[in-house]
């Protein structure tokens, strides 16, 4: 893809993303900042892609490295975002059956 | 197998990349948070298929194999882990991700072709690898695994621009050359900075960093979206860099610091090195008898929690206690600090996991005029959120941070753990005044003593 392309990309998504969190309240902070997180979890597409390009045992240990990672960065994120927010939503409920550890 | 026309491909990855738009804003409003992360997960869902779908993928099963081991180890830590080390469990998830980032920009190395994609690999090494160290330094330090409070040792500032000096270097060498092996030196060098970046950061401060390191991670996965030409990459993590920047000023505001101070405060002299000695000043302290004497008869009640009551798992006593107090026809309110507990809005969801009602718990530009007409103000387990340094003393390392004003309430009571310092690691005047009482010992067992008196009267 063009340079320029890609630079417009860069500098619209700029904007949406300071654009989308402008308001948000002090309680948010860390659910956002932890969705965020999970977000950047996507370089495991990129990993996956380097992964399957590998050309020699090396390379591949390497990238399944990487692939571990963003995997962790991505399921994790989005498991313990979702923990907290669900503090937030079943209320009537008892804490002790939204959550597993209470059967384990 | 290449399923999926180039048109198809990008097409899938404009929804995903909408989906993570529509994360970040419904995350930004309570009402929708869950929602927003939901279809954030859905959005990555749609990308991972996407990419199998559209792409020749050589060694195919050893993916697989490694996407569902590490599903196997995350999601079962992410479910499992205590409320109160949530923060540096993000941490840790941020670094892996800026680590991966900077795994696949040094293997792209080789593929890529012109300036502008060496320059992005070259960005996507140095700074990955200093999210990668960094963080695992906040986490250890919010783990507790090192002192919390900042590290400074003789001559860091000059060897911090060394480095980065270095680091600098090292970069142009490799987008001259294209030489791996300056990729493997400027790995090298980003990890070191990001230790000693991270290491002179102290205290209260840490979550704002890992805010920091998550929109680092972010631009780093901006970058390697241009490396490998991928679109969604590079919009995602720039929504990740754009919006992490706004959140971590919004952060450091909340606490009253500036992003620049947190960074380089503690190397403008030792105001911020504090201390972790008690102090043996005469306090007065009393039993959970007389605690309960002090709540039973009161009319207004205002609860300050801090991460002392967190760790403790007191947050289910308290919220009893504060149904117990209600019964009675106290008025009890939770007046929460922006960054009570350990990161900004921490403390809210631990006593909504305690099912205390939304409506009890308020911020602070919300109770604050409310101490002057309340009985007793009862702070468990914080110290640095009522620390009235933050207003009176221009020297302290809290000055500035806005404080809930809990020395205007008739009478003070503290549940503390022992006499030392917060996490800021100073003393707290109003220990010392009149009007304070102290009960010693750990939160649950003091509530729980507390509860029971009240239960009595």
């Amino acid at each position: 893809m063009d340079p320029i392309t890609l630079l417009t990309f860069f500098v619209l998504s700029v904007f949406v993303g300071f654009e989308v969190v402008s308001k948000v309240s002090s309680t948010l902070h860390t659910p956002l900042m932890s969705g965020a997180n999970a977000i950047h979890g996507i370089i495991l597409v990129g990993a996956i892609i380097v992964a399957g390009q590998a050309e020699n045992v090396g390379l591949l240990i390497v990238a399944l490295i990487a692939v571990l990672l963003a995997t962790v960065n991505l399921v994790g994120g989005f498991v313990v975002t979702d923990r907290m927010l669900e503090m937030f939503g079943g209320r009537k409920q008892p804490a002790k059956a939204t959550t597993e550890e209470g059967a384990r | 197998m290449s399923l999926l026309s180039i048109e198809a491909t990008a097409l899938l990855y404009l929804v995903a990349a909408v989906c993570f738009i529509l994360a970040l804003k419904g995350l930004s409003s309570p009402k929708s948070a869950r929602r927003g992360n939901l279809i954030g997960a859905f959005g990555a869902l749609v990308a991972l298929v996407t990419v199998f779908l559209s792409t020749e993928l050589d060694n195919l099963a050893l993916i697989i194999a490694t996407i569902l081991v590490g599903s196997a180890i995350a999601a079962p830590i992410s479910r499992r882990v205590a409320m109160t080390q949530m923060p540096q469990l993000v941490a840790l998830f941020n670094g892996v991700g800026g680590g991966a980032a900077a795994l696949v920009a040094m293997l792209e190395l080789t593929h890529v072709e012109g300036i502008g994609a060496v320059i992005a690999v070259a960005f996507t090494v140095l700074v990955g690898a200093v999210s990668f160290s960094g963080s695992v330094i906040t986490f250890a330090k919010l783990q507790e695994l090192m002192p919390t409070r900042p590290i400074v040792f003789p001559g860091g500032p000059i060897v911090m621009s060394l480095v980065a000096l270095a680091s600098l270097a090292a970069a142009v060498w490799l987008v001259i050359s294209g030489d791996p092996l300056a990729s493997y030196v400027l790995l090298g060098l980003g990890l070191v900075l990001g230790v000693l970046f991270v290491l002179p950061v102290g205290g209260a401060d840490v979550p704002i960093v890992i805010s920091l390191l998550n929109a680092f991670t972010g631009l780093t996965v901006a970058a390697s979206g241009l490396v490998l030409g991928n679109t969604l990459l590079l919009v995602a993590g720039t929504l990740v860099g754009a919006s992490g920047t706004i959140l971590t000023r919004a952060m450091a505001s909340a606490m009253g610091r500036s992003v620049a101070g947190i960074l380089f405060g503690a190397f403008k002299g030792g105001s911020t090195a504090g201390s972790t000695v008690a102090s043996d000043r005469p306090v007065r302290s009393s039993s959970a008898e007389d605690v309960a004497i002090l709540l039973g008869y009161a009319q207004r009640v205002i609860v300050v929690p801090g991460y002392g009551l967190a760790v403790a798992q007191a947050q289910h006593t308290m919220a009893e206690l504060a149904t117990t107090l209600e019964a009675k026809g106290i008025e009890v309110v939770f007046g929460i600090h922006p960054v009570a507990g350990r990161m900004p809005g921490h403390m809210n969801v631990l006593l909504a996991e305690a099912n205390v009602p939304y409506e009890v718990l308020q911020e602070m530009d919300e109770v604050n005029p409310q101490f002057k007409t309340a009985d007793v103000a009862l702070v468990v387990g914080a110290n640095d959120v009522v620390n009235p340094a933050a207003k009176s003393s221009p020297g302290s390392p809290i000055y500035g941070m806005p404080i809930l004003d809990v020395a205007s309430a008739r009478q003070v009571v503290f549940l503390k753990r022992s006499m030392r310092p917060g996490f800021a690691g100073i003393e707290n005047e109003l220990l010392f005044e009149p009007q304070t009482t102290l009960l010693f010992g750990d939160a649950k067992e003091s509530l729980t003593k507390v509860l029971g008196a009240v239960k009595a009267l």
